[in-house]
């Protein structure tokens, strides 16, 4: 890339943001301004990372450089209930928060009564009177001193959702955050950021689906920062199923607190290209996380995994397992890193990331990497690379099944083996729904399922 | 039932099978013995269809119909069925789910009903109580984690399910212990009726014990040399493989 296109994509969005500054001064957000300012400073230094970055090696961002996206809040669209009607999940109750390019949109949610429940509303409104809490965590967790995706959504944070969850309150409805992004004339780039918050003691189930509209090509820049309070109980399931043209880069950040226990579900089918940061810090004693993904990717579909896993106490315990099926040209990269610091002995931690191929172009890289600065640690990590198992289409072949329903059961199975760790029963079934449509003969499955 | 006429196979460059012919009628329960190497489990492996190994000549008629020309799926679902000696492992795909989807695409294929799930289940425990296999399979991933002897269990419990018209076990014995031995050796003599063939291979004649032959051949080098009733697999276990390679060598000469 050369100088001068660096300099206009920077100036882009150096051009956005001055735009954004003057509409969003006096609706009660100046208190932000210093921070977005900070971050925005930081994004025009360090601009978009490029293939000489180590942490970017796999994953070539000049086509989303290319492109001149605006920003959302100057498109305006309404959507009714029917037009969103495809993305939700059966079967479930509880708060449901919708954003639409994203704005969040009243109309189309449902964020539940408050009293002694979970503040389940929109980031805009909270900005405006609900600054306890932001103050406290907003912008703490997600460092952007040295990543330009966070540094740019920090910059133009505006809305997205925010869940408090008081202490010792156990939510039994998973809360969901739908965004969705609709075909504009113009790509739009938007950048939610999502605040999750567990007070000491607490439980919650929250996910967060990206879904496009009418396909199209568009920029999902998202930032979720979590702070798990000592001894709360979080599933985060993260679902990305925006068109084949879509960018998505998303940043999950989690924070935990002592004995605290997180499990962060991924699930990506859509995308063009797609940068999936996961990033939890066991900063409390005896915390444990799992982080379990699958990635299903085909065509020309770019998914880059990349995990972030720090040990900063002593008796944490993680557990990483990425499945990645890749088919057609398509591409994908799992990279694991693990940090243990000084302090934290007795650190348990295990990867696994398992890849299926299934053409002769599509790709992988898988990319192991442990830092350990403690001596008394059980670290371990694997990954494997492989084709169909023959012997195993022979067996399921030689019972009967047919050669496509074979392969079908084959690639289900081994899909769900990620599936099965999702242990919230309706969002486990959509998911297997999900994954059975992608594959080029789900239909099969659906008999034998 | 089944008539192999001058079977020729080859894996790669390499000729396993040198013309074998094995005529097996309905009833009957066939042994094939032979030393290692000698291609008994290639012969099962070809009539279930496996495709790694290359047919150069030779045919195989199955109930009147060309057997070579059938997917393995094909054939299964025709009623033939291979207990294999190294059952495959598949994580992630449920016994029950595998066991469905296998009974129903036979029963498809037999133009009979498929069952639901409620008719599946009710079926699946009723088999699994007669072989006296645990309900837990069924939630298990197909062979995942079984110890040897439970992999050869299950392999018969899928024959006991399936109901196949032509049983074949490759070497099932190997790496039984007594017991394991005698659960597989009941399963198989349970099936034994006078509409359905089975064609025991086997390295040791221990299996034979309890599974009596009505025939036992002697496969060396890719050709069946000689056969008898179950007295030869006694004299074969007594004497081992070396007087049946004397006398082919002596006929060779003479």
């Amino acid at each position: 890339m050369s100088g001068i296109a660096v300099t206009q994509e920077r100036d882009h969005y150096t051009e956005h943001f001055a735009r954004f500054e003057k509409a969003t001064a006096g609706n009660g957000q100046g208190w932000l301004q210093p921070v977005r300012r900070a971050a925005m400073a930081r994004f025009t230094e360090l601009g978009f990372p490029t293939t000489r970055d180590e942490e970017w090696r796999f994953t070539n961002l000049a086509p989303l450089v290319a492109i001149p996206f605006q920003l959302a809040r100057d498109t305006r669209i309404e959507l009714s209930p029917r037009d969103i009607e495809a993305f939700q999940l059966p079967g479930l109750g509880g708060a449901q928060l919708v954003f639409v390019n994203g704005r969040y949109a009243p109309a189309l949610s449902s964020p539940g009564s408050s009293g002694d429940g979970p503040t389940v509303r929109s980031l805009a409104q909270a900005i405006g009177d609900d600054r306890d809490v932001l103050r406290q965590h907003l912008t703490r967790y997600a460092a952007y001193h040295d990543n330009a995706f966070s540094a740019l959504n920090t910059a133009f944070m505006e809305d997205g959702a925010l869940v408090h969850v008081p202490r010792g309150k156990v939510v039994e409805e998973p809360i969901r955050l739908l965004f969705v992004s609709t075909a504009t004339a113009e790509p739009i780039a938007t950048h939610p950021r999502n605040l999750i918050v567990l007070d000491e003691d607490s439980q919650a189930v929250i996910v967060e689906d990206y879904v496009s509209l009418g396909g199209g090509l568009h920029f999902s820049n998202v930032v979720t920062e979590v702070a798990v309070g000592d001894g709360s109980v979080l599933s985060h399931y993260m679902i990305e199923r925006e068109s084949h043209e879509a960018f998505n880069v998303s940043t999950l950040r989690l924070e935990q607190g002592r004995s605290s226990n997180v499990a962060s579900h991924t699930v990506l089918l859509g995308g063009a290209l797609v940068r999936n940061n996961v990033h939890p810090v066991l900063a409390g004693e005896g915390s444990e996380c799992l982080i379990n993904g699958l990635f299903m990717a085909t065509g020309r579909q770019h998914m880059d995994n990349f995990m972030r896993v720090e040990h900063a106490s002593p008796r944490c315990d993680s557990r990483q397992f990425y499945h990645g099926i890749l088919d057609g040209q398509s591409h994908g990269v799992f990279s694991g890193r693990i940090i243990v610091h000084k302090d934290a002995q007795k650190t348990d931690a295990k990867q696994t990331n398992k890849n299926l191929l299934l053409s002769l172009e599509a790709q992988i890289d898988s990319k192991p990497q442990l830092e350990i600065y403690a001596d008394d640690v059980k670290c371990t990590h694997g990954a494997t690379i492989g084709q169909m198992d023959q012997d195993a289409i022979f067996y399921l072949r030689s019972r009967g099944i047919a050669a496509d329903a074979a392969r079908a059961l084959l690639l289900f199975g081994f899909a769900g083996e990620s599936l099965a760790r999702m242990t919230v029963e309706p969002i486990r079934r959509h998911l297997e729904t999900l994954v059975a449509q992608w594959l080029p003969e789900g239909k099969l499955l659906e008999a034998i399922r | 039932m089944l008539e192999i006429t001058n079977l020729h196979v080859r894996a790669g460059n390499h000729e396993i099978l040198k013309g074998v012919n094995l005529k097996v009628n309905a009833g009957d329960v066939h042994s094939i013995m032979g030393p290692n190497g000698s291609g008994k489990s290639t012969l099962a492996q070809v009539l279930a269809g496996r495709e790694t190994y290359e047919v150069t000549e030779g045919e195989i008629l199955y109930v009147g119909k060309n057997l070579l020309e059938m997917a393995p799926e094909e054939r299964a679902c025709e009623g033939v069925f291979m207990a294999f000696q190294y059952p495959v492992e598949i994580p992630g795909v449920g016994s029950a789910q595998f066991l469905k989807a296998a009974l129903n695409a036979m029963r498809k294929a037999r133009g009979l009903e498929e069952l639901d799930a409620m008719e599946f289940l009710t079926l699946v425990k009723e088999k699994l109580k007669v072989l006296g296999v645990e309900e837990k399979l069924l939630h298990r991933s197909v062979n995942e984690g079984f110890s040897g002897g439970e992999k050869k269990r299950n392999e018969i419990f899928q024959m006991t399910l399936l109901e196949p018209r032509l049983c074949i076990m490759d070497e099932t014995d190997s790496g039984l212990d007594i017991d394991a031995l005698k659960v597989v050796a009941d399963g198989v003599n349970r099936l034994r009726s006078p509409d359905r063939a089975i064609i025991v291979v086997t390295h040791y004649q221990r299996l034979l014990n309890y599974i009596i032959p009505d025939y036992v051949h002697v496969l060396l080098d890719g050709r069946i040399v000689k056969s008898g009733g179950k007295e030869l697999a006694l004299e074969l276990e007594e004497r081992g493989y070396a007087w049946v390679e004397e006398e082919v060598r002596a006929a060779g000469k003479a």
